[in-house]
């Protein structure tokens, strides 16, 4: 299955420990300070950086500066659209509602994920590959290709529509196969004599598994949680569907602040800008765990 | 209780949970999703129109189906033609002892991280006709956009779609070229350069070759994230104008969710869910499997 080379072949701190050497080790051939390395770097950065800081901005100014001249500074610096914002009570319920549902579903994926890896890395039993078959098979599936029969169980069989459960379960269901297939080889490369000696010492495989497994898996779980997380702040397409009016997330909220108020541009690009720093803010701090993950999950 | 049963209900206990919860909300969601196909069905009421493969000759046959299919195709192709050499050359620039490297991954990893909504609005007010900065950036070295804009124009959307989408993921592209270059053994260039090897020359015959696994599943990560596009071109453009940026995930929800064709929405997800498997399963098969040949044990570099 397609999926198996995605699976990682080392566990995310053994792919660390090799970057890390690489990083002192690193004196390829030219050095730094070339101009043209600086020149393309710069370019990079431009573009990059270019069209985010240009919406922080423009957050800054009013709809007439912005009509006047669209790329040009604030002159004078306005806090009214920002400000606007802030005092938007709907703006917090969105991100209250974002922030909810984002730790539910972390908290089921990572509880729910390393239990399930624990067995399928380290007990020997009939099915095994199978049963973690059945979850590669699910990294082929995106909400997206369930999404109508989905919406159908939630809101009409569970009615679980509009609330903080019925996004978090399915969008944990689905974030569940790229976690298993992250923490599986992770738990897998775990020294076997760990568990001889805490075997012999007389502890249950449970045991090991609370008190020995659990901390030393932190890492790998720490991966795969903010991945879950990351994928359920910046979640659209179900919250589009069962959510609606006070339940909306902030992409949701986002997205109808923009048509609600295309006239006021300048405070579209305040909400905007306002509704991604925090979630830049967690996620550039939680950088090394994001690449980790992908990498884990990229790496033949 | 004997050890063997004991196992066992371990391993029940462990596993359980993800499994029920997988099976609810994946597997059963996806059979459901086959069995609503074959049925006219509004929404409401028992399903009991049975219509066979009714939905899925007319969804095949839906002009504004084939070509968001066709939609996807080029993205997907695009994505890859645009990204990896981008990517590459970036990568390979930027792999090198300098000053401010950290930095400058971090602010590459920045359009990444924005939530593809929050890229979209953005870039949705950026490319406003006339009064958004693109056009005015083009208006002062004399050039000027299409009337309707970039997002407005049939002829222009598609491509700018793919423009945007390129702005988000190039940076994760270039992230994981950067760490799949860190960890080829920096022996090889010392070799290299012992033996005089080019700066290029190295590059070509020692970085790329080794490079190669993270790339093919790189582009498999990406084909598979182009034929489920849906909320770059749900907030950019909607699928339109004129129907000219729809994908079939924009055409299923549009069916689905507008109009309660949930016979034709679900007929259309099966066919974007066996299109996926089919290019992830020949991906697989002519592609990715060089990797399996090259891990096998004893691993030698060619």
């Amino acid at each position: 299955m397609s999926a198996g080379t995605v699976s990682p072949s080392k566990p995310p701190h053994v792919a660390m420990t090799a970057k890390e050497q690489g990083f002192h080790k690193k004196k390829t051939s030219l050095e730094g300070g070339n101009p043209l390395v600086w020149g393309i770097a710069l370019v990079v950065i431009a573009l990059t950086l270019g069209p985010v800081l240009y919406g922080i901005l423009s957050g800054f100014r009013t709809n007439g500066q912005l009509a006047e001249d669209p790329a040009a500074l604030p002159d004078p610096w306005v806090l009214k659209n920002y400000v606007g914002v802030l005092t938007n009570p709907s703006f917090w319920r969105y991100a209250g509602n974002s922030a909810a549902i984002a730790i539910i579903t972390t908290t089921i994926v990572v509880v729910f994920g390393i239990m399930a890896a624990y067995p399928l890395a380290r007990y020997r039993f009939k099915g095994r590959e199978q049963i973690f078959l059945v979850f590669v098979m699910g990294l082929l599936f995106p909400a997206t290709v369930a999404i109508i029969p989905l919406f159908i169980l939630i809101t009409k069989e569970l009615h679980l529509g509009n609330t903080w459960w019925g996004v978090a379960l399915p969008q944990a269901a689905f974030a569940l196969p790229v976690t298993v297939v992250i923490l599986r080889p992770f738990l897998q490369a775990l020294p076997n004599e760990l568990e001889e000696a805490a075997l012999l010492d007389g502890a249950s495989r449970i045991g090991f598994f609370w008190r020995i497994l659990l901390p030393l898996s932190k890492p790998g779980m720490v991966t795969v949680g903010v991945l879950a997380f990351v994928g359920s702040w910046n979640a659209y397409l179900l919250p589009l569907l069962l959510l609606q009016d006070k339940m909306k997330t902030l992409p949701l909220g986002v997205a109808d602040f923009s048509s609600e108020h295309s006239s006021d541009i300048a405070g579209v690009f305040a909400f905007t800008s306002l509704a991604m720093i925090p979630a830049l803010i967690f996620f550039l701090a939680m950088q090394k765990q994001i690449v980790n993950g992908l990498q884990g999950a990229v790496k033949g | 209780m004997g050890p063997a049963v004991r196992k066992r209900l371990e391993i029940l206990f462990f596993t359980a949970p993800a499994l029920l919860l997988f099976l609810f909300f994946v597997v059963w969601p996806i059979i459901k999703a086959v069995q609503f196909s074959v049925y006219r069905w509004k929404g409401y009421g028992p399903l009991v129109d049975f219509v066979g493969l009714k939905n899925y000759v007319s969804v095949l046959q839906n002009d504004v189906f084939i070509d968001a299919f066709k939609h996807n195709i080029i993205i997907a192709i695009a994505s890859i033609l645009i990204q990896l050499p981008l990517g590459l050359a970036i990568a390979l620039l930027l792999n090198r002892k300098m000053k401010g490297q950290s930095a400058l991954r971090t602010i590459i990893f920045v359009p990444y991280v924005l939530a593809e909504v929050i890229a979209s609005v953005i870039w949705f007010q950026l490319l406003q006709p006339k009064y958004g900065v693109v056009d005015t950036i083009l208006a002062t070295v004399g050039l000027h956009g299409p009337a309707q804009g970039f997002l407005g124009d049939p002829k222009w959307a598609l491509a700018t779609v793919i423009f945007v989408l390129t702005w988000k993921y190039l940076g994760l592209a270039i992230i994981l070229f950067l760490a799949g270059l860190q960890s080829v053994p920096e022996e090889l260039y010392e070799a290299a350069q012992i033996d005089g090897a080019s700066w290029w020359q190295v590059q070509r015959r020692i970085t790329i070759p080794l490079l190669g696994p993270t790339i093919r599943t790189w582009a498999f990560l990406s084909m598979i994230g182009s034929l489920q596009l849906f909320d770059m071109v749900w907030i950019l453009t909607g699928g339109g104008p004129a129907n000219s940026t729809n994908t079939m995930a924009t055409f299923l929800i549009i069916e689905g969710t507008k109009r309660s064709n949930y016979g034709i929405a679900s007929a259309a997800s099966v066919i974007l869910f066996v299109v996926s498997l089919v290019a992830a399963l020949l991906y697989q098969r002519f592609i990715l499997s060089r990797d399996n040949l090259t891990s096998a044990p004893g691993r030698k570099k060619r």
